[in-house]
């Protein structure tokens, strides 16, 4: 009975005055909620819609091409009686084998080395290097092109050739083999490494013998990760490896590779018809680089159950 | 497991016999040095290729900064025929295209980011974000064909006449349009800056606490404001990363964009019509130019530098600071 003459409790009646807020915008927030909740949707639903149109544009309009004429034959030029004779892209699947090949070569071994060091060692010059890294891996990859074109091309006079683009991927590729394989040595357990360095094995020793087998499956995401960007890389091979075409295994002549014949279609004053066809030159790169791209996710995948 | 094992040891026995030789420690010292010299040089490589790049890039410049001078930041005309080159038109182009791509792109990379991490069933988060992935993996000059072969001739029918009734010919959309265009260009980059987005601020949502999600639902928030006021909010830094390396991204591509765009240098207060942006320039008419072209292409890559490595570190320092951020 005491208890009604005591003052009602300020608190109690802010909390309902909230509740009773609550209740009555209810129904708009759950409301409110539920659309944006399928705008939300929606827009995820685009963001995969785009690949599936992409996809489907390459092998509608691509599949058509394809044909063991049309991968072993240099292209040709299409006339006036005969306008689908387009030939076909033999210089630019031997141009990217030669080129990309080249370019593995030369980066990988490099990419890897100085991501060891990345993950290795901690001082100014590192880190300096580690910023370095990020910044080349954002520059627009023309610019790289254009560098090559400066020192080889002119400087060193080796003319327009497979090797000068052989380089520019490397140069593209060495940053991001950095970056990712700095993460699989990192990934490492210390007590492997440790173990190694307990039973009086040098540090060089324990990286050959212990870090380096252990992180394979990352190093070898770090690489194919790398080769599936420098597979589709158009910009850098603009203006280095002169674009023929004819097949030449040569890297040290004039080659074409797969982005770039796609990208000659589409200069001034060629036919539509080597437009179309170049639909099927992009199911082959597409399809080239989505299976590089997935190899890489897998190993990674799997040295992430590795490590578990 | 085991293969690490089977490593250790033939080199732990091998160890014991560097011991009984008598040199205890030269050995393990000399093959130290030797390894970090083979790390330190390697990455060496690294670095004088960088400098050299660095170097190559504002050397080839100088002729051009002493011909134009600001002229190639702030002139209107860009005629490398009649040696005028103002940078200006290609500048804008560089900068309208990537605020088109990011106005576009952000909100819907933030949203389907969203959804990844809170709407999908947990099953298909990892296959959807990695679906999503894949569009950073197609070559740009993939986007670049599509553009020309499917976009161009829509946005020429249908897309820009129908802005420019829906708008009023706003000046932004006036003018006779033309299929490829600055407009075309900024919605090919939206497609290529979109998985850069959503994987990022993804991650940046996905380490936001659990708790505080669940602190806003059990006081009767809905889910959107949860998502809203607490989510989104909570991974903001990480999200302005995301943004900015898109936006880097979007400033430094080249061949999508040299494809679709038109290659007009003329100043154009229409993103209905042609425009041109450095890189695109770039690409274009780096051949068969004149020295002093060339030159000046080269000053313009140094102008590009400058923007897209400041823009790019900018958006990391942002992701380092968000990652560690969700590490305390």
């Amino acid at each position: 009975m005491s208890v009604s003459t005591l003052p009602a409790d300020p608190i109690l009646e802010r909390r309902a005055l909230v509740q009773s807020t609550a209740r009555r915008s209810f129904a708009r927030r759950t409301l409110v909620s539920k659309v944006m909740l399928g705008v939300c949707g929606v827009t995820l639903a685009f963001c995969v819609a785009i690949l599936v149109w992409i996809i489907y544009l390459l092998i509608s309009n691509g599949v058509q091409w394809i044909s063991v004429n049309y991968l072993t034959q240099d292209p040709s030029t299409p006339t006036v009686l005969q306008p689908n004779n387009v030939g076909g892209i033999k210089n630019a699947i031997v141009g990217s084998i030669v080129i990309d090949g080249l370019a593995i070569v030369m980066a990988v071994p490099i990419g890897i080395v100085a991501g060891l060091l990345l993950a290795e060692a901690d001082n100014a010059f590192v880190n300096a290097i580690r910023t370095t890294t990020e910044v080349m891996t954002g520059l627009p990859s023309i610019l790289l092109g254009v560098f090559v074109y400066e020192i080889l091309v002119i400087k060193y006079k080796l003319g327009f050739s497979g090797i000068a683009g052989s380089v520019a991927l490397a140069i593209l590729m060495i940053p991001i083999i950095m970056k990712a394989s700095e993460v699989a040595v990192r990934s490492v357990p210390s007590s492997l490494k440790e173990a190694g360095l307990s039973l009086g094995l040098s540090k060089g020793r324990v990286s050959r013998r212990i870090v380096v087998p252990t992180a394979t499956p990352g190093l070898l995401t770090a690489a194919l990760l790398a080769t599936s960007r420098a597979v589709g890389e158009t910009a850098p091979l603009l203006w280095l490896i002169g674009a023929t075409y004819t097949t030449s295994w040569d890297p040290f002549k004039e080659q074409s590779a797969l982005p770039i014949s796609i990208y000659q279609a589409f200069l001034n004053g060629i036919s539509p018809q080597l437009q179309q066809s170049a639909w099927g030159t992009a199911l082959v790169l597409v399809t080239v680089v989505l299976f590089l791209n997935l190899g890489s996710r897998l190993a990674a995948a799997y040295s992430q159950r590795e490590r578990r | 497991m085991p293969e690490a094992i089977d490593t250790v040891e033939p080199t732990a026995a091998a160890a014991p016999k560097d011991r009984a030789s008598g040199a205890r420690r030269a050995p393990v010292a000399r093959s130290d040095r030797a390894y970090w010299a083979t790390l330190y040089g390697t990455t060496a490589i690294f670095v004088v290729i960088c400098v050299a790049f660095l170097v190559t890039l504002i050397w080839n410049s100088v002729p051009a900064w002493r011909f134009s001078g600001l002229g190639l930041i702030t002139g209107t005309k860009w005629d490398p025929q009649n040696s005028s080159y103002g940078g200006l038109p290609l500048i804008v182009g560089t900068l309208e295209t990537a605020a088109i791509a990011l106005v576009l792109a952000v909100p819907i990379g933030i949203t389907a980011a969203v959804s990844i991490v809170h709407l999908v069933p947990s099953r298909l988060r990892t296959p959807l974000s990695s679906f999503v992935e894949l569009l950073a993996a197609v070559p740009s000059v993939v986007y670049g064909m599509v553009g020309v072969l499917v976009m161009a001739p829509k946005f020429q029918g249908d897309v820009l006449p129908w802005l420019q009734h829906v708008t009023g010919n706003f000046f932004l959309f006036s003018g006779t349009v033309s299929g490829y265009s600055v407009l075309l260009a900024g919605t090919v980059l939206t497609i290529m800056v979109l998985p850069t987005i959503v994987a990022l601020s993804r991650d940046a949502i996905a380490t936001v606490p659990h708790d505080q999600v669940e602190g806003a639902l059990s006081v009767g928030a809905t889910k959107w404001q949860t998502l809203r006021k607490v989510v989104v909010p909570g991974a903001r830094v990480g999200i302005t990363g995301a943004v900015t390396l898109a936006a880097a991204r979007a400033l430094g591509e080249t061949i999508a964009v040299a494809m679709v765009i038109g290659g007009n240098v003329h100043l154009s207060r229409s993103l209905a019509q042609g425009g041109t942006t450095i890189a695109a320039q770039i690409a274009q008419s780096f051949d068969g130019a004149t020295a002093l072209t060339i030159s000046n292409l080269f000053a313009l890559s140094v102008i590009l530098i400058a923007i897209t490595a400041s823009v790019n570190l900018l958006g990391r320092r942002l992701l380092h600071r968000a990652n560690r951020g969700a590490m305390l």
